[in-house]
């Protein structure tokens, strides 16, 4: 899987934040705070975010800069939250969003 | 409601650079993002620009935009980030998110530097988790630090496509193939062959069928379409890849002009909806200016030049400046970006297919379909001579506005001569003295150092050299040809790598005599 890049030939050892433990799915996971949340899940290699409403299928990282909002994830409670645009934070709770609600009516998945 | 003289939609290259221009003639300035950071995309781009000094070329993307932001701050520029613009109205008021609350603002004047977005491509499995625009690939690996992938298809091969297939590579990932349904390479010959010298194969007539994978990406299937862009059964190829990298084109994000009421026209040349507008920027709406990739699709270099057009037409506009002084002051910047608008790649070419080049030299159709010169072919170039000593071999075989190499030598081995696109030639009355200034400059890693009398028997290759780990002198492994493939064996005589060179080191390799003329990459036998 992906991973984090520990030197580069032209940028060097790249700046991070420190390293922090959040919540993904009700586990902790370790990121660099100040990253986007999805940098530290693809580095964790996760690479799904959520399921679409209508056919269960699964989406990530495409755009990665908030235009494509194909990153969603549940943040702390909250749906529909672009986790390219996100930074990362200590003890934030991150959770694969199923739909288009925090909380839907949709077992499928669970 | 706040008042501004102008607003500024987007701090990129060219918002930058025409809230700069604005700023410095007294104007009030405001500049507003939507993003964290301001820079656009200059802060993925981690490449050497082309074009001549008054373009930045030779200088890193990232470094240009450092020294854009500096000029910004001391220009008096206000930049507000986090904040997106989200309605452009009547009597120049806009309307902008910030936060969870939403400002209106009027203006004297606007800018609109929007940029341009991703367009992106379907098959089948498109929306899996693992298929990713290049954008979000130079995103993750040269802002974030965190590598978009292991193993990597690239699917076009315009200057993006290859560009952020040799990022990748650089961040250590594999490239597996780069494909494109074009049946030639889009983007410059010598980003094509910088790539496929480290071993990555062009499917070139070929796009994907299908990716592969139930919760995400597990591999790719591509096969090779006709001329009507149809599969052909029987072509099909499969990797097993974690991440399909989609770079096929930017579209201008219009979509403000387009609210505001300027006059639009639909222009593929341009890369599809975009503002009529002049020289100087100027819509069908007065006081509303354009600059940059919203008005037609470019690259950074002509973005800059065109925001600080765009900035000067603002600020004589609300009466800064007189017309007779904006006039005087335009025509430079319009020569500048004049230059970047010569040889084959310029946007008066764009659709159509060139066979010669301005000196009349045929065109490397095997660049052109699998990205590098044939050994024949490279011969016929004026870059390209032989001689007893060190001396360079410029693969540089396409007009391109650009012209380092020529400055860089401080012996005048290199000309290259008033019209920027021409090609490089080798000075035969001039002596090399092997300082390689010229390989460190060129942005497309055109330049070797070839010395075809290094020792009896032996020939010495110095090669740029952009990846980790650097090998060491004295390290043994094998020579790849510009096609990649293992050619020979080969041992590092020398590494070099200072200041001047910004991070590209030259490696120099002893290789046998005969094979000077075809070694032109290096791995380790730990990597082979």
């Amino acid at each position: 899987m992906s991973g984090r890049i520990e030197e580069h030939p032209i940028l060097g050892i790249p700046e991070k934040g420190k390293l922090v433990t959040f919540i993904y799915n009700g586990k902790p996971m370790q990121g660099c705070e100040g990253e986007p949340i999805a940098a530290a899940l693809r580095a964790a290699g996760v690479m799904t975010h959520r399921y679409t409403q209508k056919r269960h299928e699964p989406r990530g990282i495409f755009c990665a800069i908030g235009r494509c909002t194909d990153c969603v994830m549940v943040v702390n409670g909250k749906p529909n939250v672009r986790t390219c645009m996100t930074m990362l934070e200590e003890g934030m709770q991150v959770q694969t969003q199923y739909g288009v609600s925090a909380d839907p009516d949709w077992e499928a998945h669970k | 409601m706040k008042r501004y003289g102008l607003i500024v939609i987007g701090a990129g290259p060219s918002g930058l650079s025409a809230a700069i221009e604005s700023a410095k003639r007294g104007v009030e300035v405001v500049v507003f993002d939507e993003n964290a950071r301001p820079g656009g995309q200059l802060f993925k781009q981690i490449h050497k620009f082309f074009g001549s000094k008054e373009h930045h070329a030779k200088i890193r993307g990232f470094h240009i935009g450092e020294e854009l932001l500096k000029e910004a701050q001391e220009a008096g520029v206000q930049v507000v980030l986090n904040a997106t613009v989200i309605g452009l109205y009547q009597d120049k008021e806009v309307v902008v998110r910030i936060g969870e609350c939403v400002h209106h603002y009027k203006a004297d004047a606007i800018i609109i530097a929007t940029g341009a977005s991703e367009n992106m491509v379907t098959f089948d499995g498109w929306t899996k988790p693992g298929v990713i625009g290049a954008g979000a690939a130079q995103t993750m690996m040269n802002l974030h630090g965190i590598k978009p992938g292991e193993r990597v298809l690239m699917l076009g091969s315009g200057n993006v496509g290859l560009v952020v297939s040799f990022q990748l590579m650089q961040s250590g990932c594999e490239v597996v193939a780069l494909v494109d349904a074009a049946p030639k390479i889009g983007g410059y010959g010598v980003h094509a062959a910088k790539v496929a010298r480290t071993g990555v194969p062009f499917y070139l007539s070929h796009t994907i069928v299908e990716a592969e994978g139930e919760e995400h990406v597990t591999g790719v299937t591509i096969a090779e379409v006709d001329e009507r862009f149809r599969f052909i059964p029987g072509t099909e190829k499969h990797f097993d890849v974690d991440t399909i990298c989609l770079a096929v084109g930017l579209s201008p994000m219009s979509q403000l002009l387009k609210m505001a009421g300027c006059d639009m026209e639909d222009n593929p040349k341009r890369g599809g909806q975009v503002p009529l507008c002049n020289e100087r920027g100027e819509t069908s709406l007065s006081g509303i200016f354009v600059a940059g990739d919203v008005s037609g699709i470019e690259e950074a270099s002509s973005a800059m030049i065109e925001g600080r057009i765009a900035g000067i037409s603002a600020a004589c506009y609300l009466g800064y400046l007189s017309e007779t002084e904006r006039d005087a002051e335009q025509e430079k910047q319009e020569q500048a970006l004049e230059g970047l608008r010569q040889g084959m790649f310029a946007p008066k070419n764009k659709g159509k297919t060139l066979t010669q080049t301005e000196e009349g030299i045929a065109i490397s159709t095997n660049l052109l379909r699998h990205g590098y010169l044939t050994d024949e072919e490279v011969e016929r170039y004026p870059g390209v001579t032989h001689r007893a000593g060190i001396h360079p071999i410029m693969e540089c075989t396409q007009n391109i506005p650009c012209n380092p190499c020529q400055d860089a030598c401080p012996k005048k081995c290199i000309k290259i001569g008033e019209k920027i696109t021409s090609l490089p030639a080798v000075q035969e009355e001039a002596t090399c003295i092997g300082c390689g200034l010229c390989v460190a400059s060129c942005s497309g890693q055109a330049i070797f150092l070839v010395d075809e009398t290094y020792k009896p028997g032996y020939a010495s290759v110095t090669l740029p050299y952009e990846f980790l780990p650097l090998p060491k002198q004295g390290d043994k492994g094998i020579a790849l040809n510009r096609k990649g493939e293992p050619c020979c064996a080969a041992e590092v005589v020398s590494v070099r790598t200072a200041a001047a060179f910004d991070h590209t080191s030259l490696l120099t390799i002893q290789v046998p005599a005969d094979m000077a003329m075809k070694a032109r990459f290096f791995r380790t036998e730990e990597a082979v």
